[in-house]
């Protein structure tokens, strides 16, 4: 009995610290959302959408950083993930015993761990610096850089949690490996790989260190990749820090913009995955 | 064991399952399986097996669980080969070329010994891509061929009629039952001379394992039939010889009459009667 009822007390000791520690961790949450909702909410306009960043004390709005962004996230994806999707492939299904497979995932999760600070330094040594200057590509590849890893790590893993027996009954049938890929392992774990590529895009849709060093920054509307690109991380970095109100409200807009861009996308790779599960 | 050597003859009257002995002679060798060892690594799972498969007849392959039956199976369409660490040794002649030499091509193999497995598998793709997926590969047949093969197949597996108004939904939305006979149909589709049975009906309930059973019975008119079996009483509905294997070794084959009433060898008893295994 007493040993029972020392387990109780062990039980609701514990029980009480994780529900004050989940308090805790989401209070924060909300606070962060709360401001940002409030202070992002008040700043939103058409204009925000349709007109150029402004100089201090006039009206604009962010169309270029948010064109940058999009541009630059774009062509990260587009670099980033065949070559993801291709190494996740070759780890899963054709080296998945070999040596080398083992190597590729320990540099992969260094790099998936990265701090994307590094990243955009190395893209300004190899990139920017031999070219004389910013450009959209740079910032493209820096983000491509960090991309890379999230789609090698959920591919390999989707295309793992496969059965074998499904991809020894399409063997069976004499189906060479690349069809065997291709139609039926790719298949099975589309849900998953999907998932991949746009929990990758949004992690890069908000940084903003990587492209400090390579794309920098555009006062003035530009779609022009080889030159200096804006984009809305580093607006908000440049005008959140600044005295003035009127960019610190832009700086609030993006912030929400930027939240909600992400919010929506880890909406989907939930939806998915749910359908994964159900099927 | 006795019965292995004799093989080839006449093979223009099938004959029936009770005439046991003489159907030994009367079927065509088409697999013969000759001092095969088989390794897990440094394991040696089996242990010279020397067995054959006859045209046209269904052999069933008995034993414990971990003797080496399904392992047996593995090698004969080398589906084993798509792991590295395992690997066989001895002669596996099909129509008289082995099957184990290197210069083998695996796919054209596979096309011709089909494989069912234990659990169904059908793929994430619709009844009707499950079966014309296999046959595309190596008939590009147009469309209105494509769909007789399809029916034809579905028909052959006894599943037409439950399907015939769902092709286009999901493999995956079919009982357990139906997947199992899908994964047949779209084996036989590819037509293969040899179709092995690995534990087709464990996962499945009576009613769908008669259904399947009957359809062994059907396919054995044009194919070579191996299937492993956990169940006794199934070895000896559905099949024409039986090898009884144990701890890696074939302890006795002959004609399924023969082995289910008059087993030579005393550990053959033992398991048929439900003493040990």
């Amino acid at each position: 009995m007493m040993l029972y009822r020392r387990r109780r007390f062990a039980n609701s000791v514990v029980m009480t610290l994780s529900v004050v520690a989940t308090v805790i961790g989401l209070g924060w949450l909300v606070l962060v959302l709360g401001a940002l909702l409030w202070n992002g909410f008040g700043s939103l306009s058409v204009a925000v959408f349709t007109e150029m960043t402004p100089p201090p004390g006039s009206a604009g709005g962010l169309l270029n950083p948010i064109v940058g962004s999009l541009m630059m996230s774009g062509v990260a994806v587009a670099i980033g993930t065949p070559i993801g999707i291709l190494a996740g492939t070759y780890m899963a299904e054709y080296g998945r015993y070999s040596m080398l497979t083992s190597v590729v995932r320990f540099i992969n999760d260094i790099l998936l761990s990265a701090p994307s600070i590094v990243v955009g330094l190395f893209i300004y040594e190899v990139v920017v610096r031999p070219l004389g200057h910013f450009s959209g590509i740079a910032g493209s590849l820096a983000l491509a850089v960090l991309v890379v890893p999230v789609v090698v790590r959920t591919t390999e893993d989707m295309l793992l949690t496969v059965p074998k027996e499904l991809r020894e009954a399409a063997t069976a049938l004499g189906l060479p490996r690349s069809h065997v890929i291709a139609n039926v392992s790719y298949r099975a774990a589309r849900a998953g790989i999907v998932t991949g590529i746009l929990l990758a895009v949004a992690r890069i849709s908000g940084e903003t260190a990587p492209l400090l060093f390579t794309a920098l920054n555009n006062q003035f509307f530009s779609a022009d990749m080889t030159q200096p690109l804006a984009s809305l991380p580093v607006v908000i970095f440049q005008f959140a820090m600044s005295p003035y109100p009127d960019w610190q409200k832009l700086a609030w807009a993006g912030a929400l913009i930027i939240t909600f861009a992400v919010l929506a996308l880890s909406i989907s790779a939930r939806a998915l995955s749910a359908t994964r599960t159900n099927s | 064991m006795s019965s292995t050597g004799l093989s080839h003859g006449s093979n223009t009257v099938p004959a029936p399952v009770v005439a046991a002995r003489a159907a030994l002679a009367d079927a065509d060798e088409k697999v013969a399986i000759r001092n095969v060892d088989f390794y897990y690594g440094d394991n040696r799972a089996l242990k010279s097996i020397s067995v054959s498969l006859y045209a046209r007849r269904v052999t069933a392959f008995i034993g414990p669980s971990g003797c080496g039956k399904s392992t047996l199976l593995r090698i004969l369409n080398r589906i084993y080969d798509l792991y590295p660490n395992q690997r066989a040794e001895g002669e596996v002649l099909l129509d008289g070329n082995n099957i184990l030499d290197a210069k083998q091509d695996l796919n054209l193999l596979r096309a011709r010994v089909g494989m069912v497995f234990q659990k169904p598998t059908p793929f994430p793709m619709s009844i009707y891509e499950n079966i014309a997926f296999g046959i595309r590969l190596y008939e590009p047949l147009p469309k209105s061929e494509m769909d007789g093969r399809v029916e034809q197949a579905l028909k052959r597996a006894a599943l037409w009629n439950e399907v015939k108004d769902k092709l286009s939904a999901n493999g995956l939305s079919l009982s357990g039952g139906q997947q199992q006979r899908l994964c047949i149909a779209r084996t036989v589709a590819v037509q293969p001379e040899v179709i092995l049975l690995d534990e087709p009906c464990s996962a499945l309930d009576p009613i769908s394992t008669a259904k399947i059973e009957e359809l062994i019975d059907e396919l054995k008119t044009e194919y070579t039939i191996a299937i492993v079996t956990h169940n006794m009483q199934q070895a000896a509905r559905v099949s024409d010889y039986t090898a009884f294997m144990y701890l890696g070794e074939l302890v006795e084959f002959d004609t399924t009459s023969k082995m289910f009433t008059s087993p030579v060898d005393p550990r053959t008893q033992d398991y048929i009667t439900g003493r040990f295994g």
